[in-house]
């Protein structure tokens, strides 16, 4: 990156709005962290916290999209450039959504811990969030390191949170059969995993944008993406099951 | 002849060194005696011939008692300090170290570093490597006020570490700057790992316990004279007693696992001896479920870079399961493939058992998670035993895939990193 303008400040610019993409994702990262981990030790304080930090999500986000509309005006970038500047308003848009699905994890923290609720209804929102994380992870080094190779990983990968997530949707189902008054943590909490998957989707978006700002083509398409809880009834008792 | 060679090395470094001390007053006299030199309508020859005599004067004229021939070595082989530079400081440091410019480029990253958080390329900013909010407030702070700062820094995936942090500016006004990091992760991860330990053993002991504690109930009041019911009963008590036994030596194993630090494998395991024995040593396993596991290895090198000990608990858990899970198909195969070296080798175990149902499977790697089977098998696992795969395989860099089909069987998968 450094040193192929004959304009030694244009390379500054470009690479201040990467390092803002890279504060945004860090910031992205933490909350969704932060927002699971609210949720499973019925943290409200916590909650609360990532609340409050979205805003600050959302300015980095104006922030970054004000740079580069400058960046273009004032140095009419061509090529991989221009390709660099408009994925960072790209990766912004999906990062603040991530904030988002974050903070609205955060939101239901407090009508779930309203009662106190059985472990076992947290550990796959856990493990799902950790392979959401894992993804988001992923796909910013690549963007750090500019490598593409890891890339397809990422997103056929994605398959995996589809998977799990209708697996954690059967299973919820099946805790608010068991018991009427787990009805109200368990819709919550499927939001939350429906945020959750959200976040690997905007997570796979990235991994494209990265790999056309590195490789200027798009990422061969592969795509049989979709989640199956859409078909997933309930047995009702007596049915035949 | 080697040693003369050394010598003159040495000598040529030394003088270097020198000169590129001195190259300011140098460079200063040399344009002073230009200018002189053509002021006076000279050539310039003249101010070449004094350049030279002062050059050689800076070179042979010893400072502060210092002789002009490199330190002397004061051991055998070894260099003197002033020999070496900062990049051989920073490649002896164990611990991941960067160090960046006053814009945070990094322009050298250590071994350690590469080894922790994958390899980086040149021009790369710190800021984009490392973007958790804290570490992005320290690196701007360092860069600011060019002093000691020091911050702590985790990171949840790929597995949990943590790492205290410090940053110093390198000498005086070079705009360099050193990054070191500094593993904590075991005192963290030993506090965490009595917190679950203690959490987890007693939420998956207590259901045992409340069943024994109700045979004996039953045994001491309306069974007591019943002979066929206690047979019967002692004989649940015992299975659930060797359950809890069994969950024991799991859990230990997963927190020792959990504690252990992070570690590159450098060892070379051969997967070929290491499954022989595995299948070895569960040869009784196979045999009271009736089932034959067949080893078929195709010829050629199936090593890989890794702990012998855990990989041998990876496939020990593997094969048991399948043995367990699988043993009306009657007999398991391990098979190997090296189909393509750049892209790793897997090692394969399927059983033709009744395979698991597609909503289970991305959900059986979790602790204690299990798949509701016939209700006199649900005792069979501890729903630790592909936990314990998966950290191993995370910390060896390796995955693990499952396929199944209902009424089929399941095959296991492992892949492992090419090289």
């Amino acid at each position: 990156m450094e040193g192929q303008h004959t304009i030694h400040s244009f390379d500054e610019e470009l690479r201040n709005l990467t390092n803002h993409i890279g504060g945004m994702g860090g910031y992205a990262e933490r909350m969704v962290e932060q927002a699971v981990s609210a949720l499973v030790s019925a943290d409200t304080e916590l909650a609360k916290k990532v609340i409050e930090d979205d805003a600050l999500l959302d300015q980095k986000e104006r922030e970054i999209g004000e740079d580069a509309v400058f960046i273009i005006a004032k140095r009419q970038p061509m090529a991989s450039d221009l390709r660099e500047i408009l994925g960072a308003i790209r990766i912004s848009g999906d990062l603040e959504r991530v904030g988002d699905l974050g903070k609205n994890i955060a939101k239901r923290v407090t009508a779930i811990s309203e009662a106190r609720q059985p472990v076992r209804l947290f550990r796959g929102i856990t493990a799902l969030s950790d392979l959401a994380l894992a993804q988001l992870k992923e796909v910013l080094d690549a963007y750090a390191s500019r490598s593409a190779e890891k890339l397809g990983f990422v997103r056929d990968r994605d398959e995996e949170i589809d998977a799990m997530y209708t697996s954690l949707f059967r299973e919820l189902l099946t805790y608010m059969m068991e018991d009427p008054r787990n009805i109200t943590a368990c819709t919550h909490l499927i939001f939350c995993a429906k945020n959750i998957e959200r976040i690997g989707d905007h997570a796979t978006n990235i991994a494209e944008t990265v790999y056309h700002i590195i490789t200027g083509n798009t990422m061969p398409p592969e795509r049989p993406k979709e989640d199956k809880s859409h078909r997933i009834v309930a047995p009702v008792p007596g049915a035949g099951g | 002849m080697e040693e003369g060679g050394k010598t003159a090395t040495l000598w040529l470094r030394a003088l270097r060194a020198r000169l590129l001390r001195y190259r300011v007053p140098l460079l200063a006299a040399a344009i002073a005696l230009f200018g002189l030199d053509l002021s006076l309508g000279g050539n310039g020859l003249g101010a070449v011939i004094a350049l030279a005599c002062t050059a050689l004067v800076t070179i042979v004229l010893a400072e502060d008692g210092q002789a002009l021939s490199p330190a002397q070595p004061s051991a055998k082989g070894a260099a003197s300090i002033d020999s070496m530079s900062a990049l051989d400081l920073a490649k002896a440091v164990q611990d991941p170290l960067y160090i960046f410019d006053s814009s945070g480029t990094v322009i050298y990253a250590n071994e350690a570093a590469i080894g922790a958080f994958g390899p980086i390329a040149p021009g790369v900013s710190l800021q984009l490597k490392f973007r958790a909010p804290e570490m992005h407030d320290f690196i701007g702070r360092v860069l600011k006020e060019e002093t000691h700062q020091s911050t702590d820094y985790a990171e949840r995936v790929p597995f949990e570490r943590a790492f205290r942090v410090s940053a110093v500016p390198m000498g005086k006004n070079s705009g360099l700057f050193v990054l070191l990091f500094k593993d904590q992760s075991e005192a963290r991860r030993i506090d965490r790992m009595r917190a679950d330990f203690i959490a987890n053993a007693s939420h998956e002991l207590r259901t045992p316990l409340a069943s024994i504690a109700g045979f004996i109930e039953t045994l001491r009041g309306p069974a007591r004279n019943d002979a066929k019911a206690r047979e019967n009963f002692l004989q649940i008590m015992q299975s659930q007693t060797s359950r809890m036994a069994r969950l024991i030596d799991d859990l230990l194993s997963l927190s020792r696992l959990e504690a252990k630090p992070y570690f590159k494998p450098s060892e070379r395991v051969d997967l070929r001896s290491l499954l022989q024995g595995t299948t070895d040593s569960l040869s009784h396993v196979a045999a009271e479920a009736g089932v034959k596991i067949d080893l078929d290895l195709p010829n050629g090198s199936l090593e890989v870079a890794g702990n012998r000990d855990e990989l041998m608990q990876v496939f020990e858990n593997l094969l048991e399961n399948a043995c367990k899970y699988g043993s009306s198909g009657g007999r398991v195969v391990v098979s190997a493939s090296t189909v393509d070296p750049s892209s790793g080798k897997t090692i394969t175990v399927t059983d033709f058992g009744p395979g698991i149902a597609e909503e289970h499977i991305p959900r059986v790697t979790e602790r204690f998670y299990r798949v509701e089977v016939e209700p006199n098998n649900v005792q069979k696992g501890t729903g630790l035993g592909l936990a314990i795969v998966k950290h191993i395989l995370t910390r060896h860099g390796a995955h693990l895939s499952i396929r199944s089909k209902l009424g089929e069987g399941s095959s296991f998968t492992v892949h492992f990193p090419p090289g």
